[in-house]
């Protein structure tokens, strides 16, 4: 009554490379716990990490609305943007406090969330430390570069 | 009333077979004394629509093949050992029909995954079992014992009412693919089993629970995918406790 759809493959050969003494190893799920597991953290910091998502994601939302609508739609669109435009908008603290905001925000939102996916999907312990390593140094520079550029920004630089 | 005699009489008048179908359970099994690799078995059962696709198992192991292995001890839904991915979805296999899920293609059955798979439809529920123990799931208290019952108020009683009626069965847990790809996560079942005594009134560890499921592989690495609730053969809302238990964390610290 039964009928194979695939064969296991060195039944048919005959020489069957596993047998009763010698079984194939167990397929272990990734990343089972074993002694080796890190211990614990007792910290609060996926707490802070999760709320921090959900904060800053209502108020990204405000943010990056309002920056896309004054950038690409209102008072002529994307082809009024220039080197003068920045600078006016730049000359006033509050466009300098919403895009430092924006920037910081956006940067940690994001760089939070590719954490979460390289804890999720590396599953080799050096993998996930390298390319977590590379998440953060990139986070790190783009927010430092952004915030000296904000803060330093010379509107007669020639 | 004269239609249903109708039925039955015509029926009965086709043959005692007449009401059986014929089903193809496409089965995934492993055997690590044959081939490292899994492979699938095609058996054809003829069944009454009405049958469970555990009493299909039953059929295959008791007279066609009966190297064919799974687990399952009550049959009627409460041990939770027949939990097993059948067509596709986790379901307990006692609480199956046929009829219900389409017995005019092949049926896949496979063992749950993110565990591992030991023989045929059998996996290895250490894991599993191991982060349940983790959130001590007992009643913990202090103080002397009473003379007589912990007394409880209905309304105390009900607050986690949904969480009592798990059983184990790792269908949850097993359909979560946050556990998939990390083995570390609790899983739904050990928060569910959290839940029944941290909001248990009569219960004294529910910030020792807490402070083990505020870990990096606690309730945080949640995602709200809702495959647990899906998959709960009881119709826990998992995911609602999971997020209950994510409430109680933050309003615990703020």
């Amino acid at each position: 009554m039964a009928t194979e759809t695939t064969k296991p493959a060195d039944e048919a050969a005959g020489a069957r490379e596993f047998d009763v003494d010698n079984p194939a190893p167990v397929i272990e799920p990734p990343r089972t716990r074993t002694a080796k597991t890190p211990r614990a953290t007792r910290t609060n910091f996926e707490l802070y990490g999760w709320l921090f998502m959900r904060l800053s994601g209502i108020v990204l939302v405000v943010l990056v609305l309002g920056h896309l609508l004054i950038q690409l739609v209102l008072d002529g669109g994307v082809s009024k943007i220039g080197f003068a435009f920045v600078a006016g908008r730049w000359a006033s603290p509050f466009w300098q406090t919403w895009d430092l905001l924006m920037l910081w925000l956006a940067m940690l939102h994001g760089a939070n969330g590719l954490r979460t996916v390289i804890n999720d999907y590396a599953e080799r312990a050096n993998t996930r430390f390298w390319l977590k390593t590379l998440l953060y140094a990139a986070t790190v520079f783009t927010v430092l570069l952004g915030t000296l550029v904000i803060f330093t920004f010379d509107p007669n630089i020639r | 009333m004269s239609t249903a005699v109708m039925d039955k009489a015509e029926a009965e008048a086709k043959g005692p077979a007449s009401h059986l179908i014929t089903v193809t359970l496409r089965i995934r099994r492993y055997n690590s004394e044959v081939s490292d690799e899994p492979w699938w078995d095609d058996f054809q059962v003829d069944v009454d629509p009405k049958d469970r696709v555990l009493d299909v198992l039953h059929t295959i192991k008791w007279e066609h093949d009966g190297t064919l292995t799974f687990r399952r001890s009550c049959a009627h839904g409460i041990c939770g050992s027949d939990a097993m991915r059948i067509n596709g979805r986790n379901r307990l296999a006692c609480k199956t029909l046929i009829k219900d899920i389409g017995p005019e293609k092949p049926i896949s059955v496979e063992p749950i995954k993110g565990l591992a798979v030991l023989k045929d439809l059998v996996v290895d529920m250490e894991p599993f079992f191991q982060a349940y123990r983790d959130v001590m799931p007992f009643l913990v208290t202090t103080g002397n014992e009473p003379t007589r019952e912990r007394l409880q108020s209905a309304e105390d009683r009900e607050r986690f009412d949904d969480t009592t009626k798990c059983i184990l069965c790792a269908a949850c847990t097993s359909s979560c693919p946050v556990f998939w790809n990390d083995g570390q996560y609790f899983g739904p079942a050990a928060i569910v089993n959290a839940h029944r005594f941290i909001f248990d009134s009569r219960d004294e560890a529910g910030e020792q629970r807490l402070e083990i499921l505020n870990d990096k592989d606690g309730v945080w690495r949640c995602r709200t995918v809702f495959n647990c609730t899906d998959a709960c053969p009881r119709g826990i809302q998992v995911t609602k406790a999971i997020q209950e238990v994510k409430r109680a964390l933050i309003t615990r610290r703020f």
